[in-house]
């Protein structure tokens, strides 16, 4: 299960005057259970990316696979694609139509053609693994609350059994509570089921403590690609293209400008506290 | 008096079936007392949910309380006489950039405010060019708005609340829409206004890093205000902000922590300057050094 | 990207005609249109060409942008010169099979052809050099004694440009909620037209969510700015008739003195 992108260019508007090049010479591997957050701040072409990523555009130029099958040939089944290559959007909820949460996330599994009962099942499965209780199955989605809303959503996409799953800022607009909500649903997702999570996010300090890889726009390219500790070591140029790294990152390089003996690799809360006690004990 | 006071303010929703028959009731705002003083930067914690919109609805006359009553600059908002007044009084700013843009052109929808007020041609040119410079966006004036970015947006939109020249006003979760630039954008653009204009802000926001500036902070949940003070003295309360759904800035969380290790450090540390600072005077005087060892 | 399309067709540049006030631009193509079918000589309609090719001179807008206008009355206009060219009566000219040109027929075809010619082409003018904004105001302006006979000529104006505002951000939404629907399968393109209409549904549904979720946002946007109906506002952008406008009027007339006089 991987995802290759070769040397793939996106120009919006091509054969206007106002072309833009969103997508510059991105060469990417991505698969295999990898938990992996694409940051750059709006504008940077993350969104254009994800979109190569299910064929809802092709590149301009350069080429997506999708297991070693080239999904820009003719004959390609691009439908199967979305299913196995699941992209939830930004604000998932304002895409919600039908009477019940139930029906709504079975018209993903039942565009797929799936036998009734098969869809059913998916729909509940998917439901349960985004935590919505039976009691929410057949109310009207637009009577939960945004987070709710959000995960049925989701659930939507899931139901549909993608080995892939990306989704493009899912704690936009959540309050704190309900981001870390959702980002915790994603991770036990993500252990139990083992699937590939794509989290795109403008937000390096959301995502950190989540991703095992970092993947960051700007103006179309990757600029940097890696663990999220290496990622974070490039802060002020971070900082420049106007992404933050995590707080911590920013306190433990301070504090290694003033002399404290401290690893700043540290980003979590948790880390750079021991970092720090163990700094004062030495003295 | 302040210039926004709220006295024992209450506001029910009511929730009604299909024949009109009441379904609910949904007390958003329960019991709320303020005072507001004229300059202050005063922020409005909580929750989606919480009902800190709600309340923020009341400052501008678009909700009517239930129960108690809301005054602006000593008006009464609901005597229907005096609502215009009170709307010009205190501006409102909303969360989504594109839903608040009238004009098809910057400039135009800066002037659509003073337009409705009756202000003279000539002085309607004047507003709008002070307007968006105090927020930096006189270049983009003949720009259409489609075409700015979330934060410019926003800019646009408290550039069209300047030019009804409020003493006051209130903006509710201008940021939650936007990417880290434009937050930052209209924070510093809101912090000017108040700091160069002396207008009275009133923040309502869910990210801790707006607040700490603030000279106030009110945290609402279920409908009350269940603390206030400074922001200092509010994040040094990180399990009872944990408890109301609310962050506290990183820094202020490590510190908290370090300190519930048993580190001597002071309550409510805001900045990464004042974390590095005291952590440097704990290991000149080696009293760090003393607890862990101890330990 | 859809967010670029700039409705009605305004051609961004610096002339005379651009300036020129809205009122002036949409009384004189309604005289213009007037006078098209006024006139019934030769000499009439060279006027009335002549007439239009100095506007377009004046204008500064390239001709190419004029004549894409008509690119979709094209089937329009071939049918009428079809329909009049074979069916008027009159002394025969050609005759294939049962189809017969007369001679009348030739004069009338030719005659509609370039009255609508002149008619998409006149009325570009005032599209091309005139902001939808402005066309609004102009007609807001133009439209205000029908408010004796209670038309809401304000709300009306004011509606017109939301909808301006908002088009191409529903445009916009549109094609990103479509988008979401074919990221779960669904497929707007191919089947019976009953299952087309069926896959619209998706996507209609939370469109109009959208939509009154934005309409509600805006009135209250609008009311927090104190907006109150059209009583006792003021213009950021009055109209105001200047020297170049009463000049255009004085051209008009003559214009239409002459096409009286020669047509």
């Amino acid at each position: 299960m991987s995802l290759i992108l070769d040397h793939v260019n996106y120009i919006y508007g091509e054969d206007t005057s106002m072309a833009v090049a969103a997508l510059r010479d991105v060469n990417l591997v991505m698969g295999d259970g990898e938990f992996i957050g694409l940051i750059g701040h709006t504008g940077s072409g993350k969104s254009t990316l994800v979109q190569q990523l299910n064929g809802l555009l092709a590149p301009t130029s350069g080429s997506v696979y999708f297991n070693g099958n080239d999904i820009g040939d003719k004959d390609y089944n691009r439908k199967e694609l979305r299913s196995k290559v699941g992209l939830v959007f930004q604000y998932p909820e304002h895409q919600l139509f039908e009477v019940t949460v139930f029906e709504d996330v079975c018209f993903g599994p039942k565009n797929l053609g799936l036998s009734p009962k098969e869809v059913e099942l998916r729909a509940y499965e998917a439901l349960k693994q985004v935590g919505i209780s039976d009691e929410q199955f057949y109310q009207s989605p637009f009577e939960l609350s945004g987070g709710q809303k959000r995960r049925v959503a989701i659930a939507g996409v899931l139901a549909m059994k993608p080995d892939i799953l990306i989704l493009d800022e899912p704690t936009a607009g959540l309050d704190p509570k309900g981001r870390d909500e959702i980002l915790g649903q994603i991770r036990k997702l993500k252990e139990e089921t083992g699937m590939t999570i794509i989290l795109v996010s403008h937000s390096m300090e959301d995502v950190a403590e989540y991703v095992d890889r970092i993947i960051v726009m700007n103006q179309g390219s990757v600029i940097f690609d890696g663990l999220p500790r290496e990622v974070f070591r490039h802060y002020d140029e971070l900082e420049k293209i106007g992404l933050a790294a995590p707080q911590m990152t920013y306190v433990m390089n301070r504090l290694q400008q003033e002399g404290f003996s401290v690893n700043a690799d540290a980003i979590t809360i948790e880390e750079a506290k021991q970092e720090i006690l163990k700094s004062l004990k030495r003295g | 008096m302040g210039i926004i006071k709220a006295i024992n303010l209450a506001f029910e929703y009511i929730r009604r079936d299909e024949e009109g028959n009441v379904e609910g009731i949904l007390r958003a705002v329960d019991g709320v007392n303020l005072d507001i003083e004229q300059g202050d930067f005063i922020a409005i914690l909580g929750h989606n949910g919480s009902g800190k919109s709600t309340l923020a609805k009341h400052f501008n006359a678009l909700l009517h309380p239930t129960e108690g009553s809301v005054w602006v600059e000593g008006k009464d908002t609901a005597d229907a006489a005096s609502v215009w007044d009170i709307r010009q009084t205190a501006g409102m700013v909303f969360q989504n950039p594109d839903n608040q843009i009238i004009g098809q052109v910057v400039e135009e929808d800066v002037g659509f405010g003073p337009e409705n007020l009756s202000v003279p041609t000539e002085q309607i040119w004047e507003r709008v060019e002070e307007s968006l410079k105090a927020v930096g966006m006189y270049k983009f004036r003949k720009h259409s708005p489609n075409k700015l970015s979330g934060g410019q947006k926003q800019r646009v939109s408290i550039a069209g609340v300047i030019a009804m020249h409020p003493r006051c006003i209130i903006l509710d979760e201008p940021t939650a829409m936007l990417d880290p630039n434009g937050r930052k954008e209209v924070i510093r653009a809101v912090r000017a206004l108040n700091q160069a204009e002396g207008i009275t802000v009133i923040l309502i926001t869910h990210y801790m890093e707006e607040v700490v500036y603030a000279d106030k902070v009110y945290v609402m949940d279920d409908g009350k205000v269940v603390m206030q003070g400074e922001p200092r003295t509010i994040f040094s309360q990180v399990e009872e902000l944990r408890r109301l759904r609310l962050d506290v800035p990183q820094v202020t969380e490590l510190a908290y922590e370090l300190k519930k290790s048993g580190l001597p450090l002071p309550d409510g540390i805001l900045t990464i300057d004042e974390l590095v600072e005291e952590l440097k005077k704990l290991k000149c005087s080696g009293t760090g050094v003393d607890y862990v060892i101890d330990s | 990207m859809l967010r670029d399309i700039t409705l009605g067709q305004y051609y961004q540049t610096e002339s005379v005609i651009h300036r020129l006030d809205p009122r002036v631009k949409l009384v004189a193509t309604i005289c213009y249109i007037l006078s098209l079918f006024l006139v019934d000589s030769v000499w009439g309609y060279l006027a009335a060409g002549l007439f239009l090719a100095v506007m377009i001179r004046l204008s500064h807008v390239p001709f190419k942008f004029m004549v894409k206008g008509m690119k979709a009355i094209i089937l329009l206009l071939a049918l009428t010169v079809a329909f009049n060219l074979f069916l008027t009566p009159g002394e025969p000219l050609v005759s294939v099979w049962k189809l017969t040109i007369t001679k009348e027929g030739v004069r009338v075809a030719v005659m509609m052809a370039v009255r609508l010619t002149f008619l998409i082409i006149g009325s570009s003018v005032m599209t091309l050099t005139t902001t939808p904004n402005n066309l609004t105001d102009g007609m807001e302006k133009l439209m205000k004694p029908l408010r004796k006979i209670r038309v809401p000529v304000h709300e009306i104006a004011m509606m017109m440009s939301i909808a301006l505002r908002f088009i191409p951000i529903l445009l916009e939404e549109t094609d990103k909620i479509m988008k979401a629907q074919i990221a779960r399968g669904a497929d707007f393109e191919s089947g019976s037209i009953l299952k087309k209409a069926r896959a619209l549904v998706p996507l209609l549904v939370p469109l109009f969510i959208s939509a009154f979720r934005r309409a509600n946002d805006l009135a209250m946007a609008m009311e927090a700015r104190c907006y109150r109906g059209g009583d006792n506002r003021t213009k950021m952008k009055p109209l105001i008739y200047q020297r170049r406008d009463r000049l255009a009027y004085i051209v008009l007339a003559l214009y239409l003195v002459g096409c009286f006089v020669i047509g």
